[in-house]
């Protein structure tokens, strides 16, 4: 179950990426003319935009079979790896201070991760209609 | 670099104004007007990350838009009137740090 839901989260990861990484070639490689509607037609950006709705319908996947708090952290990973994307197939010069903070972002998201999901139960929600 | 902050800022305003909708929607009624409402400013937010990539670098975009974590950990204080504990707060410090490293 453990190295499904892992290896569920790395697809979702590696797409959310390569779906970011398809638009970001697609919204340089539309001409000026284009304007910011006929840009999102350059095939890149396409091939972008549907990769992104498989990640998101992907990521409600996982969310059906493991914890929000398991998936935050694991796919806040996406942070360094969009920038290693850039920094390996877009010629981005990534910088030191991007990478750290790259990496304090993700530390973040990890960290809030590590707080109980639903804190205030009186306002409602799950946590009264999972008493019914 | 003006420009690029000033999309990010409509990025991160419009996820913000999407994840609040969806969250008071779901917990505390009028989720049949507050969701679809969600889906319009995620199309806008979505829309303005498009014209973020057009003149920014994939490195910078994704992790700049990280600042909604900070954006909605504070309106959910503020707004949700959610309990934010030091875990939060601190997670979203860290992320606030991360994206003040991207505007060195």
């Amino acid at each position: 179950m453990r190295m499904r839901a892992l290896r569920h989260a790395a697809a979702v990861v590696m797409l959310n990426a390569a779906g970011n990484f398809a638009l970001s070639v697609g919204m340089k490689r539309a001409p000026v003319s284009a304007g910011p509607f006929l840009a999102l037609l350059e095939p890149a950006a396409l091939a972008g935009i549907v990769l992104l709705i498989a990640w998101l319908l992907l990521r409600l996947r996982l969310l059906q079979i493991a914890d929000l708090s398991f998936v935050l952290p694991i796919t806040a990973m996406g942070y360094i790896l969009n920038a290693a994307m850039g920094a390996a197939f877009l010629g981005e010069h990534v910088s030191l201070t991007r990478w750290a903070g790259a990496a304090l972002i993700t530390g973040g998201a990890a960290l809030t991760s590590l707080s109980p999901a639903d804190s205030n139960p009186q306002s409602g929600g799950e946590a009264q209609g999972g008493g019914q | 670099m003006t420009a690029q902050w000033l999309l990010v800022g409509a990025v991160v305003a419009c996820t913000a104004c999407a994840d609040l909708l969806q969250s008071h929607g779901m917990r505390h009624g009028g989720a049949r007007w507050k969701v679809p409402l969600s889906i319009v400013f995620l199309a806008l937010s979505f829309f303005s990350f498009t014209q973020l990539l057009r003149i920014a670098d994939l490195s910078f975009a994704v992790p700049a838009t990280a600042a909604s974590l900070v954006v909605e950990t504070l309106l959910a204080r503020l707004v949700l009137g959610e309990q934010v504990g030091w875990k939060r707060w601190g997670g979203a410090l860290l992320a606030a740090a991360g994206v003040a490293l991207l505007a060195l």
